[in-house]
């Protein structure tokens, strides 16, 4: 929930520099290893959204694969999550190296 | 007639937040502080493990607290009541403190130049971890009443941390908990994590956890001159 309200608190901000009054659309970019699952923002996004600039805007969430650096077989791997082991090697030296990222990337407004 | 721009963002969700938390920290390291983030699920032991540790520590350096909770302020009183400086946050709906939240309360503390800052965090193991405060680093505490695998169930948080503790050592002949699976789970998500087991209850381990608090003080110590240099 804190999570909407950080991404609607950028989007009013940016709405207010363009004196714009309706987004049509939030284009965000999540990564498999941030601190939330893109089903959890769709499913609290609308409520957060309500009575905001944000009110009825598409959300478009870009997801991006997590990634690590194996110890073991000294290579970047991709891992879906935390505490999964290397899919080359099994080993749990993982380094996350990519993936963490939770980023307003663009909007659509009138 | 209204036209529909595309604007570019690139904004991390939580900018603001990192911004007012990376204030925090220059302020702690020019106040030359060490500061604790406590994150646990509630009723792990962060309020009695702390009370024992504030108690011991006050005795030898400046300490004090910074007490969040949703409702009540209980856990101020009961570090109070050891004969240490707290400061109770309540974030009402909100389940996690923020770096506002820190930089005001911190401001209503006495100065603590060269102690030790304590934040108890709100008893969850999810938003907390995402929230920089502006700590040297973030503590996990866990106790043995809550399984094995909590690591794997909400490895943010272990990620997260630098050290986890394992509180409730006292109980573990009542239960059945392998400390060395909890490990070894928890070294799944952070390889590098640091593990001390204690019993808030008796004490027991906590000279493992002065020692590890004297490495941290270290550590800053030398990052500050070489700075310096
Ligand atoms: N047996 C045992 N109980 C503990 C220990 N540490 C805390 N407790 C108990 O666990 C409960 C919750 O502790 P508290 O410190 O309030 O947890 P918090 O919610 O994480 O602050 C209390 O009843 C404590 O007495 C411990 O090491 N051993
Ligand atoms: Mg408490
Ligand atoms: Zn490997």
């Amino acid at each position: 929930m804190a999570i909407c309200l950080g991404i609607i608190q950028i989007v009013e901000e940016k709405v207010h520099e363009r004196s714009s009054s309706r987004v049509r659309s939030i284009c965000l970019e999540m990564g498999a290893l941030s601190h939330a699952a893109p089903e959890a923002i769709r499913f609290c996004f609308a409520a957060a959204a309500t009575r905001t600039v944000a009110e009825g805007a598409a959300l478009n969430i870009v997801e991006l694969p997590g990634v690590a650096w194996c110890m073991s077989c000294s290579k970047s791997v991709e891992i879906a999550r935390r505490g999964e082991c290397c899919p080359c090697c099994g080993s749990y030296h993982l380094q996350v190296t990519a993936g963490e990222q939770m980023r307003v990337k663009e909007l659509e407004i009138d | 007639m209204t036209r529909t721009r595309l604007v570019e963002i690139e904004r991390d969700i939580l900018d603001k937040n990192n911004g007012i938390a990376a204030n925090n920290r220059a302020l702690f390291i020019a106040d030359d502080l060490l500061v604790f983030n406590l994150l646990s699920s509630p009723g792990a032991g962060k309020t009695t493990l702390l009370v024992r540790a504030v108690s011991e520590l006050k005795c030898s350096r400046w300490v004090g607290v910074i007490e969040g909770d949703q409702q009540t302020s209980n856990d101020a009183k009961r570090i109070q009541a050891a004969g240490v400086p707290a400061v109770q946050i309540n974030t009402g709906k909100n389940c996690h403190l923020d770096a506002a939240m820190i930089g005001d309360a911190y401001r209503r503390l006495p100065l603590l130049s060269g102690g030790i800052l304590f934040i108890e965090n709100v008893g969850n193991l999810i938003c907390p971890a995402a929230f920089d405060l502006g700590e040297t680093c973030k503590i996990v505490v866990f106790s043995i009443t809550e399984g094995e695998d909590k690591p794997l169930k909400y490895p943010d948080v272990f990620a997260a941390s630098s050290l986890m503790v394992i509180n409730k050592i006292d109980l573990a002949s009542l239960l059945e908990f392998d400390v060395g699976k909890a490990i070894e789970y928890a070294r799944r998500v952070n390889p590098k994590i640091d593990v001390i087991v204690v019993s808030a209850r008796t004490g027991e381990g906590f000279a493992a956890l002065y020692a590890w608090i004297d490495r941290q003080a270290g550590r800053q110590r030398r990052a500050f001159e070489d700075k310096g240099r």
